[in-house]
């Protein structure tokens, strides 16, 4: 059974409607999924480990492959077939790398883009960021315990369209429908619902582990257009671990160390500086292979003056960027912290100093591009209407709907829904060949037509001829800002088309809004046995309709006692539809429904023999 | 007459609505559609309708329209686990029958 979560007002989702839909940050040092539940966005844990996957692929000797922590162990040791920053390679020729990444990996250079010979085969960088997203897709499957409809995935707004093209690709070989790919900073902005204000310039500033990337966005009418990127491949979180390192090691007069003891070295000030953001002080200690300690207590003053190179150098691309859009930093009306990095306070008050504002900082920095991504996804998925994003300018005071069979009103549109609001339901006909349809719209909150305002009626007409319940016609209710309602119905098959147009508050005083409320909330108990009765009646003519004229037809494959049988039931029946006992209806449709079961099976297998009758077996396809 | 949560239910509103930042509580109804006839409302709560119905559980407070009470009266809304999915639960002595995933219902 689906569990349900909680939507906002007036927004529940009909039945299996609620769509299941992700945003994916695949980053270059680690992924992660978020998706929006309950209406808040959130990051999906593994089942084991945390929120972010490390974005390292380790092709086993077994054959199997390992995603996250787990290659991540063997990143020293079996480098070669241990992938780590597979989007630095995404839809980039062997020419496009760098003399020094291209050492990196037994390279292979194809066509468009370079493959890494591993010990599982030659694959793309396709196919190891496919991996990656199948780990995330899994997670958000069980998380969410179905199928996703769709993900929105994050991509550095400088990346081209190649580069953008190999995303795409990694995500349908993982089994993932695009909805779209979003930039990265555009995502930020989401997450922060700056694409509420209406309009602005906004900065974002992305300090990754390996990697700088800031972008000047200006917003117009909800939407984000990318002015100017700019950054830096190679400056990110692991530069302040290494400024630390360096610094640590010339304490202790540590130069010459294994790479095992370098790693150590590098792990503990890379704890020290997360910890530096939070306190003013911390003791760096490392026990070295050769049994001596590495120690010094390092303040955040000094850590501080040993990375002001750093952050100084982050500021260059800033004005670049700012420049090339022909900008001020008056003109930012807001800067986005993205990236782990962006925690450390000497990072903030850069920011903060340049543009003489303080950076919005409330999302985890790791997460927000993710949070960014689903609540893109979640609209995208038609979780969210659109017209949510528009202001709120009136609410329906009366549900809006149109009369059923029986004398029953389906409520399309329901009361205190928010105007401008569009809704439509499918509905079909009753009888076979029915090639028309009266379309009663009523408005009020009782069950029962009688009971409602009618608004207006037409007619949808040149439904092609088909058997009971096959034809598909949709029913658009649309109510514009001024309140305006217009009623469309629309045969899918065929395309024929009816509309009315009426304005449902004319002639209605608050009064008699308010009456028609009272009567609705007073006569709820009453209203639901008879909405009730009504379906068993409907229900009731439809059997005894559809009995009748199977008796007209295949009469004869019945004795007299049976049929007849059949008839005193069916006159039974029929006796009891203009009463209002719903429980007797209910019991005497069972009745007849178990009685003609074996008129039902001789029916079908005459219709079977008919099919087969003078056909030969072997030419019969089954 | 009554409608309930559960105290894992109440503790996930609660949860809940303090990170929405906003909301008095939850409103539960039903939409007379769906497969089975009738579908479950789970909604925040902005404010309460001079005509609902207020109960309280756990000290969360639950909306009910009247409408709606006569088919979910009785009804607790539990929170409940099936695997690493999560999610809220309607425990309705009202029902008949319901569709395969209980999204939907009749009474």
């Amino acid at each position: 059974m689906a569990l349900l979560q909680i939507a906002e007002p007036g927004q529940s989702a009909a039945p299996h409607e609620h769509r299941l839909a992700v945003g994916i940050d695949l980053g270059t040092t680690h992924s992660l999924v978020a998706t929006v539940r309950h209406s808040l966005p959130e990051c999906l844990p593994g089942e084991q480990c945390g929120i972010l996957l490390p974005s390292i692929v380790r092709y086993l000797p077994d054959g199997s492959v390992a995603v996250g922590k787990e290659a991540a162990e063997h990143q020293a040791t079996d480098s070669q077939n241990t992938i780590v920053s597979v989007k630095r390679f995404m839809g980039r020729g062997l020419d496009d790398l760098e003399a020094g990444a291209r050492k990196q990996y037994d390279f292979v250079d194809a066509e468009g883009m370079v493959r890494i010979n591993t010990r599982a085969g030659v694959k793309s960088p396709v196919e190891v960021s496919a991996e990656i997203l199948k780990v995330l897709r899994q997670r958000a499957e069980s998380r969410l315990g179905g199928e996703l409809v769709g993900a929105v995935i994050t991509v550095p707004a400088y990346f081209d369209d190649a580069q953008r093209q190999a995303t795409k690709d990694a995500a349908r070989l993982a089994g993932l429908n695009v909805l779209r790919l979003l930039n990265e900073p555009t995502a930020a902005a989401i997450a922060y619902g700056l694409d509420n204000e209406t309009e602005g310039i906004y900065a974002v500033f992305d300090l990754g582990g390996g990697t700088f990337d800031f972008s000047v966005l200006k917003l117009s009418r909800g939407v984000f257009e990318v002015l100017a990127t700019s950054g830096d491949a190679a400056l990110g979180g692991d530069d302040f671990d290494q400024a630390l390192a360096t610094w640590l090691r010339a304490q202790g007069a540590a130069d010459e160390l294994s790479p095992e003891d370098a790693r150590a070295v590098l792990v503990e000030c890379r704890r020290v500086k997360e910890v530096l953001s939070r306190k003013d002080a911390e003791v760096a200690s490392v026990a070295l292979t050769n049994g001596s300690t590495l120690s010094a207590e390092v303040t955040r003053a000094q850590f501080e003056a040993l990375t002001a190179k750093l952050v100084a150098k982050t500021l260059t691309p800033v004005r670049k960027a700012l420049r090339d859009a022909n900008l001020s930093v008056e003109d930012v009306h807001g800067v986005v912290l993205v990236g782990g990095a962006t925690r450390m306070p000497q990072i903030r008050e850069a920011v903060a100093q340049h543009f003489g504002d303080e950076p919005l900082t409330d999302i985890d920095p790791d997460k927000v591009v993710a949070i960014g991504a689903a609540i893109q996804a979640n609209v995208l998925a038609g979780n969210r209407r659109e017209e949510d994003d528009w202001l709120l300018l009136d609410v329906i005071p009366l549900s809006l709907g149109i009369e059923t069979m029986g004398g029953l009103v389906e409520k399309i549109v329901t009361r205190n829904s928010t105007i401008p609001t569009a809704k439509a339901q499918e509905f079909t006909t009753y009888k076979d060949g029915q090639t028309a349809m009266a379309i009663h719209v009523v408005q009020g909150e009782r069950e029962l037509v009688r009971d409602c305002r009618s608004l207006g009626r037409f007619e949808l007409r040149g439904i092609p001829p088909m058997a009971a319940g096959a034809a598909r016609i949709r029913v658009t209710f649309q109510v514009d800002a001024d309140g305006l309602l217009s009623v469309a119905a629309r045969e899918l098959s065929s395309g024929v088309e009816a509309s009315i147009v009426v304005k449902p508050s004319y002639g209605l005083s608050d009064d008699e809004v308010a009456g028609m409320l009272r009567a609705g909330f007073e006569h709820a108990d009453e209203d639901m046995r008879l909405r009730a009765l009504r379906e068993q009646q409907v229900e009731a003519q439809r059997m005894v309709e559809s009995v009748q004229s199977a008796l007209d037809v295949d009469g004869d494959l019945l004795d007299a006692p049976e049929r007849a049988e059949i008839e005193a039931a069916l006159a039974a029946l029929s006796g009891l539809i203009a009463g209002n006992d719903g429980r007797a209806i209910k019991s005497a449709l069972e009745g007849i429904n178990k009685l003609t079961e074996t008129f039902a099976a001789r029916r079908m297998d005459k219709t079977i023999r008919a099919a087969l009758a003078g056909q030969k077996l072997s030419d019969l396809k089954v | 007459m009554a409608v309930t949560l559960s105290e894992s239910a109440a503790k996930h509103v609660a949860n809940f609505l303090s990170r929405r930042g906003k909301g008095v509580g939850i409103r539960l109804g039903v939409k007379t559609t769906g497969c089975s006839g009738m579908a479950y409302k789970l909604e925040y709560a902005d404010e309460a309708q001079g005509e609902d119905l207020v109960f309280e559980s756990f000290g969360v407070k639950v909306l009910v329209d009247p409408k709606s009470l006569p088919y979910i009266d009785g009804t607790e809304l539990d929170f409940v686990r099936e695997g690493l999915n999560e999610g809220f639960k309607f425990n309705n002595p009202n029902v008949k029958d319901q569709c395969g995933c209980g999204e939907s219902f009749n009474v």
